[in-house]
């Protein structure tokens, strides 16, 4: 450890302003924060400071996406032996190696692309390289079917990282969150490769079985049939993005990042509660449409509804800031999600666009959360008064 | 009959070093020191040069624009230096001691029977009216002023903070007659905010009105209180002062002279055995520290407690307004991988670290920041640390765009940096919470006079 930290305290005066090397001084500080907490101590105002920064906190994301990520892995495996009919014959080792090495490359595309502009943005902005592109990162290859072409990651990553994050100038200042941008980007500027039956499974240039449609349950019921496996659902072996379709999976990250304090249990709860009531509310209209009488907590185990509720939509810059527009924010995410599902018929996942149009809204929600307490403070005066 | 608040919202941070209810000797204090610095805002006039014999009570300096605001000698000697920083701001008025604390004299009297004219003027004579704060923004209190309410916290909530009925012992006397002087100057009550359980003789006090406060700290913080019990709007003053610092007014209205000896608490984890000691208002740190430290390594030393205090050095002079000596590692190393270790030695008051799941009694923290300073990141997480009726991360925010309408809205006349000062401990992003509360409180106090 000795050497590391005395290679990089060696090295640094080469990349000071004015330096040879300066070109890479974000760089050189960003591995070197990464490895080492660095010995700056406080100036002024507390003396004394929390153990916990950015870094850990971005970690533990990362680490409450990694259930979610590894069974997604094995069931891009899983999809791949189903649709070509070898299931019986391999074994979950070569299962899950198969699923391991075709999203491998889409994760290390997403990363290369997203930290080379950071570090690029960082380095001419004079900043410290800021941490959040460590969960975008991972949660961009999440969401994306397993058939992306790696180019098109690469691109919308790029366009999320440039256009979402750092126009406003960073982490933190963001309106929407970056990771569902870059997959309405694809959604919406390459609808003939994103959509259909084709891309949620991989085939490997083999041949498909006869009968296999690839098709996820979310397009069979926007076709107007739901059949829904609700066991293989929840454990997550159906077609479907690469990191969404375990519920389960999705569960152990909430509990992490619930435990930890990271995510906020309100905004988890209140999607659920929004998804909830807007799926009963389209129950007691369904007649004869079979996806309106859909149970509720189905709506719950297929798509990105559990993914996005945990993962997207806590993330607590694009979301609301306030604790009680916390529970408004969720909640109409959760409504909006359901509603753009069944009623409309053009987009089969309503979960990314119900997100997105929430945290355009976010900011108007806290307005008025923060009207509220100035309300309260003048109406104080004038009781006094 | 008083009132109990319960505070839910708050942070104990357990710290190694608590002083135990032990008074230390020391040898005799040489030199003191005021310092102008421990004003925000002031602008100090020298009423003395170098080599000028003074007496305890005689006047040091004045503040420019309130002539009639006198800081004066805690002890009689020569003033044996001013020191000056950049631009020649002075920086400290350093009096060496000539060991007999004569004091001017002033009139005997019981503050009861005294007009407040009379208060005033004996407060402002002897150098003692600078104890008094003014809030809204944390200053002198002003002479003009007639506070709405005047607040006293009967309690220190702070990290390793001095137990006041300790310091305080049989002194009972000296504290009525001090309060009783406070009284004189407010048409409105002092309020006394008590510590919950025993209060010991502070819940005797009379010619007071009493709250109880419960809960973690800031509970002991006096704007919190305030908070409470009756928030500052728009237009209105209050004042607070320093329980210990009653004590001061006291003895002068019951002797006629100056007696600032004061007990201290020696705190932290750097110390070796942590008690308390007596000694002088301003008193040069030197005596007091000499082979009370561990010196295992570079130590911090910190006149206050740990979130609030201000950084001196070792031969530096004791704070205006503290009663507590903190001494904590300066932890000026690198860790590596720190933000990765399960961290079972580590307080925090997030929930990420093991050592939630296995409590310690109590832990040794430095002055490392842990971590890089970012923008505002993560949401609801002050809130947990203020217990106040404030939205605080947009009040920072609106106070870094200069915002003075959203200022006022959001509530900047209630608060001072020390009521924030556990959100700026617990903040994932760093951000310098004390800074920005006082860059809002000056704008403010520039804009509005």
């Amino acid at each position: 450890m000795k050497f590391i930290q005395k290679f990089f305290e060696n090295t640094k005066p080469y990349v000071q302003k004015g330096a040879k090397y300066q070109w890479l001084h974000s760089v050189h500080d960003g591995v070197f924060t990464l490895f080492f907490v660095q010995k700056n101590t406080s100036k002024s105002g507390s003396h004394i400071h929390d153990y916990i920064d950015l870094k850990r906190t971005m970690g533990l994301v990362v680490l409450a996406l990694v259930p979610a990520l590894l069974m997604g892995m094995y069931n891009t495996g899983f999809q791949h032996f189903v649709a070509v009919g070898e299931l019986s014959g391999v074994g979950f080792m070569e299962i899950f190696l198969y699923g391991f090495l075709r999203v491998l490359p889409v994760i290390m595309v997403s990363y290369i692309v997203g930290l080379g502009i950071e570090f690029i943005f960082a380095q001419y902005r004079g900043h410290e390289i800021q941490e959040g592109f460590l969960v975008s990162g991972m949660l961009i290859p999440m969401i994306m079917p397993i058939n992306t072409p790696l180019w098109m990651v690469a691109i919308s990553t790029a366009f999320a990282v440039v256009f979402v994050k750092e126009v406003f100038g960073g982490t933190g200042m963001n309106i929407w969150n970056p990771a569902l941008v870059a997959r309405a980007f694809l959604f919406f500027a390459y609808p003939s490769q994103m959509s259909g039956d084709s891309v949620w499974v991989s085939l490997g240039g083999k041949q498909a079985i006869d009968g296999f449609s690839g098709a996820t349950p979310m397009a069979e019921a926007a076709a107007g049939h739901p059949n829904i496996d609700v066991w293989n659902s929840f454990i997550g072996l159906i077609p479907g993005s690469i990191g969404e379709t375990s519920t389960l999976a999705i569960l152990i990250g909430a509990a992490i990042l619930i435990i930890t304090g990271i995510g906020s249990w309100k905004i988890m709860l209140s999607t659920f509660a929004g998804g909830a009531v807007m799926g009963l509310i389209l129950n007691s209209f369904a007649g004869s449409n079979a996806y309106m009488a859909l149970p509720f907590w189905e709506h719950f185990i297929i798509g990105g509804f559990a993914f996005g509720a945990v993962f997207m939509a806590t993330d607590p810059v694009s979301g609301s800031q306030t604790e009680r527009g916390k529970w408004i924010y969720g909640f109409l995410i959760g409504i909006l999600a359901i509603l753009i599902r069944v009623v409309n018929p053009a987009y089969p996942e309503g979960m990314m666009l119900a997100i997105l149009l929430m945290n355009t809204f976010a900011p108007l929600v806290d307005h008025y959360v923060v009207e509220g307490s100035i309300k309260k403070r003048l109406k104080r005066v004038k009781v006094n008064a | 009959m008083s009132k109990h608040f319960k505070l839910k919202r708050g942070l104990d941070i357990r710290l190694k070093g608590g002083a135990e209810a032990v008074l230390g000797s020391v040898s005799q204090i040489r030199t003191v020191a005021l310092k102008p610095t421990d004003f925000p805002g002031l602008t100090p006039k020298l009423k003395v040069k170098a080599d000028m014999q003074v007496k305890a009570g005689d006047a040091l300096f004045f503040d420019k624009y309130h002539p009639d605001i006198l800081f004066s000698s805690p002890v009689s000697g020569t003033v044996k230096a001013i020191n000056r920083g950049e631009r020649r701001k002075i920086l400290e008025i350093v009096v060496e001691s000539d060991g007999k604390m004569e004091s001017l004299v002033f009139s005997k009297a019981d503050p009861s029977s005294l007009s407040r004219e009379q208060v005033k003027t004996q407060l402002l004579q002897s150098g003692l009216w600078p104890f008094l704060k003014q809030r809204p923004y944390g200053i002198l209190a002003k002479t003009a002023d007639v506070p709405k309410n005047i607040f006293i916290s009967c309690f220190d909530s702070a990290p390793l903070a001095p137990d006041y009925s300790f310091i305080m012992k049989g002194q009972e006397k000296m504290l009525q007659t001090g309060i009783n002087a406070l009284a004189k100057l407010t048409d409105g009550k002092v309020f006394l905010g008590l510590p919950d359980g025993n209060a010991g003789f502070f819940g005797q006090l009379k010619n007071v009105e009493t709250n109880i406060f419960s809960g973690p700290h800031p509970s002991g913080v006096v704007g919190i209180q305030i908070h409470q019990v009756s928030p500052i709007n728009k237009g209105e003053i209050v004042w607070t002062i320093n329980l210990p610092d009653v004590l001061f007014i006291g003895r002068l209205f019951e002797t006629g002279k100056i007696d600032m000896s004061k007990i201290i608490a020696l705190t932290g984890s750097e110390v070796d055995a942590p008690k308390y000691y007596p000694t002088i208002h301003g008193a040069c740190l030197e005596g007091l520290l000499a082979n009370k430290t561990k010196k295992d390594v570079n130590e911090r030393f910190i006149s206050g407690n740990v979130l609030t205090g201000t950084l001196v050095e070792h031969d530096d002079f004791l704070g205006f307004f503290d009663h507590q000596l903190t001494v904590i590692p300066e932890g000026d190393k690198y860790e590596f991988m720190g933000w990765a270790d399960p961290g079972f030695n580590k307080f925090t008051a997030s929930k990420t670290f093991i050592s939630k799941l296995f409590p310690k009694k109590s832990y040794v923290l430095d002055a490392n920041l842990h971590g890089g300073e970012r923008a505002f990141v993560l949401s609801g997480q002050y809130e947990k640390y203020l217990p106040m009726d404030i939205l605080p991360v947009y009040l920072l925010k609106a106070i870094l765009a200069n915002d003075i309408d959203k200022m006022e809205q959001l509530g900047i006349y209630e608060i001072v940096e020390e009521d924030l000062a556990l959100c700026e401990y617990a903040c994932t992003s760093k951000v310098k919470v004390q800074d920005i509360v006082r860059q809002g409180l000056d704008l403010m106090m520039k804009e509005l006079g």
